[in-house]
């Protein structure tokens, strides 16, 4: 609790108790009541969270909806899965192909020298720049088409849907280039450190908190900046700011970027900690299901992105182990619940319901939070719920 | 293993009561049997100390093993006849007295269509159940997904369906046919009996099609001097063919040979069918129509058409007459029971028959004992493991019916060799 | 790969080919008429248009199967039957959908697209438990299978002449409807402008709900026809969804005439390319190509000012 006294200047207090108490469950909390096999689950949901991160940025901010996050999730986790397969394909492990040296899938596929494309996911510190770099500038490219032409809303989802309906055709049809449908699979070490037991899964479990939480820290930083402000006036009333002088696409193009590197980051997460990656995070359906989590979250608030991340995984794991059919109806019925009866989420109940009790506890963070929160009209003029 | 209990109980209560109901029962047992009943009781049954040096979830009474397969999502429609099979396995099992003495527990995951999950769920029966054997997965895609674990963990997996090779492990047992198995005598008998040489190929867009669609091409030009006239892949869930029946009809090939899976399937031949192709003169031979693809399909858009599989449910023996009569039993009188089906049934008796050379439950040994185990009772006939962990067996050519079954007209005389990295096909 | 046969030859697959372009045009059509009626009119994201469709393809499998074991004599019509059953059945689902759901978020389309494909992950576990998991066959009456010689080579299928049948017969209807009916009359100044609409006396309400049963029982229609083509499985909806949505949007989202439009150019396209390329990569140079166009011309092919 001392770092609450500490003077961050774009936290506000009770931004700092939050994001405190989750790095405390996270780091604490989970890792002491879990055994290892239930922490890898939630380590895999964190790398999920990575993308309703952004999405809580370029939906619940800037109101755009992009409904092809999971092609940026992919991207990143295919350009560490191709840095791991290199290495798990050396000369040694692969001597029995007719090419020692290729991953094996390429061999299969009579490829008898690497692409050039693969060439530099040998050094990795160019895959950790590719995993950043590669989705946001394929996402600029998107963006500068899109957002320059004044596409949004309805228009830029289905285009994204279709994206990734076209990135998940591609990485099944080209197999000899991507591993096809079966993904790539079978990452062994990351030099030389065997990812696979269950002392590097913890390891990573960490490192992958602490990515998340410098992520929440950018994500507030972006937040409370003057370009944060710019963003949700531009949901709200886009014509008024581009009156006022401000050029809205390049506002929407940076932080659909952002949104693009964040989910990129939790790729590349998933496939050190899961081990492999495959055109079925790629597609439609995960697109569609991370959206969800943040809206469950509450598409306003950052903190509640990563809650929403947790609880519907979480229900999606206990319920399909324990009524596989009724997992369909729980998951189609919180969809609609999230939209009809919850729209700012849990975030949403949280203010409404919770935080007013607890105003006492908290001091001075009571009297912002008692004012009545946002009526639940998000799309149209949703005041900031934070 | 109690340990594990509890502290997943923590995440979710309603699966504690889930394990508890499986996985914990076995435990209570072992507490009250050792050293004070087992003996007298089991006396034919080896202890367990000694036929299970690896802490798996055997007691004197019971083993445990782990059945994993789509319950949910799209692969459901495909593995519900995979599960049913194993299911009925164990029961058999089970009712002739077990393995070594002990009944077959099993403790059912869902992969729900997902192949991280598939990995995930393999682990927990690994880690957290300490399974002796896990029956399961269906698509390559989750082979991939889960064999990395089952060698970790030194697990061992009995995965039932026909698949495209280049893949041998210590720890899987492959009971459907790999590809050269499938593919090459079909393309023999089609060539010998229809006088075919020219072929167009055409199969769903992913690793399995790709894979056998090569094997074949190498063997219709090398080895049949043939010619391949056309190859077409459309992605997974495509449902219009018109512009490729059009490529038939433009091409006139002597066989059309087809990979196609899923919805597509139903969709190409329905839309063969209304565009005038008759079966009957027109040869089309596929090796990914079971019996159970036909219910989808409709017999009567399938009719005449030639099927390439190890097994089918009219098989004429008498193994197989009691296999089908059994699981109609248990299942009901309208399921049909495709290739597949028939391999998942394979794997439960394939590891007692295993676990019984060996006289132990451990992975190592039964990786070990596997090659040579012989399955005379095999609904499909006769069956041996091979040293590469695949099975022998013969292939047969069936001729699609208006019913929905397949007569056999032709089998290969002798067992095939599987040869999982076939060269000269690559 | 054209020299080894000869001009006789091409001419007929030239014509073949063609005729298989427009029956996926007519497909086409079919799929996204209902859609661009709810998407263009009302401006709802449905994404569980495709499970509309299926549940006209389950109300078809029923249909056929109470013929054939208890009027059997009848068979051969049943199929019209079954598609005005479908249209009801899907439409009534559609108004009570609209009466629940929708009609609370008219001003969120974004919320409509995430509450529908709810609706959708529901519709398709309904059908799974009730249905079951495996795809059903839907057994066709005699006359509707195989097909016309015209000459040797070209033949005419007759389920695709009869899905064209059906397209131009709803095309035409739905446009007599929108545009000649007194209530196709209100149903476009609801759309141009709903408050007044409202303020001279037109009920929006009831409207909207009339509006989104029609696009529904519409793709009921579709579903149903789909059973000649297609596959029937609790799943099988997916299969349609993206292909639709990009047929409107390409169109332009308000002009009917639009979608047709689209349809026409998508479907030509992508039966063309698919007889010289290979399937999948046939699929993904024209959905990349729509996705092109629409970055360069986003607001579809044909568009009318519409007052906000």
């Amino acid at each position: 609790m001392s770092k609450a006294s500490g003077r961050t200047f774009f936290l506000r207090p009770q931004d700092i108790i939050g994001i405190v108490v989750l790095a405390f469950i996270l780091v604490v909390v989970l890792p002491l009541t879990l055994d290892n096999f239930r922490l890898q689950f939630v380590g895999k949901y964190l790398t999920y969270a990575f993308v309703a991160l952004g999405l809580v940025l370029c939906w619940g901010y800037a109101g755009i909806l992009s409904l092809g996050q999971g092609v940026f999730f992919g991207l990143g986790g295919y350009c560490m899965a191709m840095f791991l397969k290199l290495e798990a394909s050396s000369p040694a492990n692969t001597k029995i192909q007719t090419t020692p040296g290729i991953p094996d899938f390429m061999d299969w596929n009579q490829i008898t020298e690497l692409p050039w494309f693969w060439e530099p996911f040998k050094s990795f510190g160019f895959t950790t720049v590719a995993v950043v770099l590669v989705p946001a500038f394929f996402a600029l490219v998107l963006g500068y088409a899109m957002f320059k032409r004044r596409v949004g809303g309805v228009y830029f989802a289905i285009i994204t849907q279709a994206l990734a309906a076209i990135m998940t055709i591609l990485i099944i049809g080209q197999q000899g280039y991507t591993g096809g449908i079966n993904g790539i699979t079978d990452l062994r070490t990351l030099h030389g450190w065997d990812i696979r037991t269950d002392s590097a899964k913890t390891i990573l479990y960490f490192v992958c908190v602490a990515l998340l939480i410098a992520c929440i820290l950018l994500a507030f930083y972006v937040k409370s900046s003057k370009l944060g402000r710019i963003l949700v006036a531009m949901r709200d009333k886009e014509d008024r700011v581009r009156f006022s002088g401000y050029d809205v696409s390049s506002f929407k193009i940076f932080v659909f970027c952002l949104a693009a590197s964040l989910s990129a980051i939790g790729g590349a997460m998933f496939t050190l900690q899961v081990g492999f990656m495959s055109p079925s995070f790629v597609g439609i359906v995960p697109s569609i299901e991370m959206v969800i989590y943040t809206a469950v979250g509450g598409r306003l608030s950052i903190l509640g992105a990563i809650y929403g991340t947790l609880v519907v995984n979480w229900a999606k794991t206990s319920f399909s182990e324990s009524f596989p059919e009724l997992w369909l109806f729980g998951l189609g019925g919180l969809f609609i619940a999230v939209v009809l009866i919850f729209p700012n989420g849990i975030a949403g109940l949280w203010q409404t319901y919770i935080a007013p009790h607890l105003g006492p506890l908290f001091g001075g963070v009571a009297k912002r939070k008692a004012t009545p929160p946002a009526p639940p009209s998000p799309g149209t003029a949703p005041a900031a719920a934070e | 293993m109690s340990s594990n209990n509890d502290n997943s109980s923590k995440f979710s209560s309603t699966r504690r009561k889930l394990l508890m109901g499986m996985a914990a029962l076995p435990a209570a047992p072992l507490l009250a049997n050792t050293g004070l009943f087992s003996t007298p009781a089991f006396a034919q049954a080896p202890a367990t100390s000694a036929v299970n040096t690896t802490g798996l979830a055997v007691t004197d009474t019971e083993v445990t093993v782990g059945i994993l397969h789509s319950v949910t999502g799209t692969m459901a429609i495909s593995e519900t006849g995979s599960v049913q099979a194993e299911k009925l396995a164990i029961e058999q099992i089970n009712a002739m007295g077990g393995v070594l003495g002990r009944k077959i527990k099993f403790i059912q995951e869902d992969g729900a269509s997902d192949w991280p999950t598939f990995a995930e769920k393999a682990k927990k029966l690994l880690v957290n159940d300490k399974v002796a054997a896990i029956m399961g997965c269906w698509t390559s895609a989750s082979r991939k997904a889960v064999l990395p674990v089952v060698e970790q963990y030194n697990g061992m997996l009995y995965y039932p369906t026909f698949y495209e090779g280049l893949e041998q492990s210590k720890n899987v047992i492959y009971t459907g046919q790999e590809a050269t198995q499938q593919i090459l005598a079909g393309l023999d008998w089609v060539n010998k009996t229809k006088g075919a040489k020219s072929f167009y190929l055409i199969g769903s867009d992913y690793i399995w099609p790709r894979t056998s669609m090569k094997i074949a091409r190498k063997h219709i030009e090398n080895k049949l001097s043939g010619k391949v006239v056309g190859e077409d892949y459309f992605p997974l869930g495509h449902t219009q063919f018109n512009s490729v029946i059009n490529k038939f009809k433009l091409t006139k090939p002597d066989v059309i040979y087809a990979a196609v899976v899923g919805g597509s399937n139903v969709a190409f031949y329905k839309q063969l069918k209304a565009a005038g192709i008759d079966l009957s003169k027109q040869t089309l031979l596929t090796i990914s129509v079971t019996e159970d693809e036909i219910d989808g399909i409709g017999g009567e858009n399938f009719v005449n058409a030639y099927s390439c599989m190890k097994y089918f449910q009219s098989l004429d023996n008498p193994n197989n007459k009691d296999f089908v009569a059994a699981f109609k039993k248990m299942w009901g009188e309208k399921t049909v029971i495709g290739d597949v089906t028939q391999a998942a049934y394979l794997g439960p008796w394939l590891w007692k028959m295993t676990v019984e050379k060996a006289g132990s439950f451990d992975v190592d040994k039964i990786a070990e004992a596997s090659p040579g185990i012989e399955f005379t009772k095999a609904p499909e006939g006769y069956v041996k493991i091979h040293p590469n962990h695949h099975l022998w067996s013969k292939t047969r050519v069936g001729q699609a019916q208006a019913d929905g079954q397949f007569k056999v007209v032709f089998e290969t005389p002798e067992l095939i060799e599987p040869d999982p990295f076939p060269k000269g096909y690559q | 790969m054209f020299s080894d046969y000869s001009l006789a030859e091409l001419g007929s697959i030239f014509i073949m080919q063609g005729f298989a372009g427009l029956i996926l045009f007519s497909v086409f059509v079919l799929m996204a008429l209902g859609l661009a009626i709810i998407f263009g009119q009302m401006g709802v994201i449905n994404m569980a248009h495709g499970e509309f469709m299926i549940l006209g393809a389950y109300v078809t499998y029923f249909t056929s199967q109470l013929f054939l074991h208890y009027i059997p004599s009848l068979f051969g019509i049943y199929f019209f039957i079954a598609m005005i059953l479908a249209f009801f059945a899907s439409g009534a689902l559609g108004m009570a959908v609209e009466w629940l759901m929708i009609r609370r978020l008219y001003k969120r389309p974004l919320d409509t697209l995430l509450a529908t494909w709810g609706l959708s992950l529901i519709l398709q576990q309904v059908y799974r438990s009730v249905f079951g998991p495996r795809e059903v066959g839907v057994e066709l009456p005699n006359w509707m299978m195989g097909s016309l010689p015209v000459t040797e080579v070209v033949e005419v299928q007759i389920n695709g002449l009869f899905v064209m049948g059906l397209t131009i017969a709803i095309t035409i209807a739905v446009a007599l409807l929108m545009y000649k009916s007194a209530w196709g009359k209100q149903v476009r100044a609801v759309v141009q402008n709903r408050v007044m609409a409202g303020a001279v006396g037109i009920n929006t309400e009831k409207i909207d709900r009339y509006t989104f049963g029609l696009g529904c029982g519409i793709a009921g229609v579709a579903g149903s026809a789909f059973t000649m083509i297609g596959s029937t499985g609790p799943t099988s909806g997916q299969l349609y969804i993206v292909d639709t949505f990009l047929v409107v949007v390409f169109g332009g989202a308000q002009s009917l005439l639009g979608t047709i439009a689209s349809a026409f150019t998508i479907s030509q396209a992508q039966s063309t390319m698919e007889f010289f390329l290979s399937g999948s990569m046939a699929k993904v140079l024209t959905l990349l190509g729509v996705v092109i166009i629409l970055m360069l011309r986003p607001q579809g092919l044909f568009v009318i000012k519409v007052r906000r």
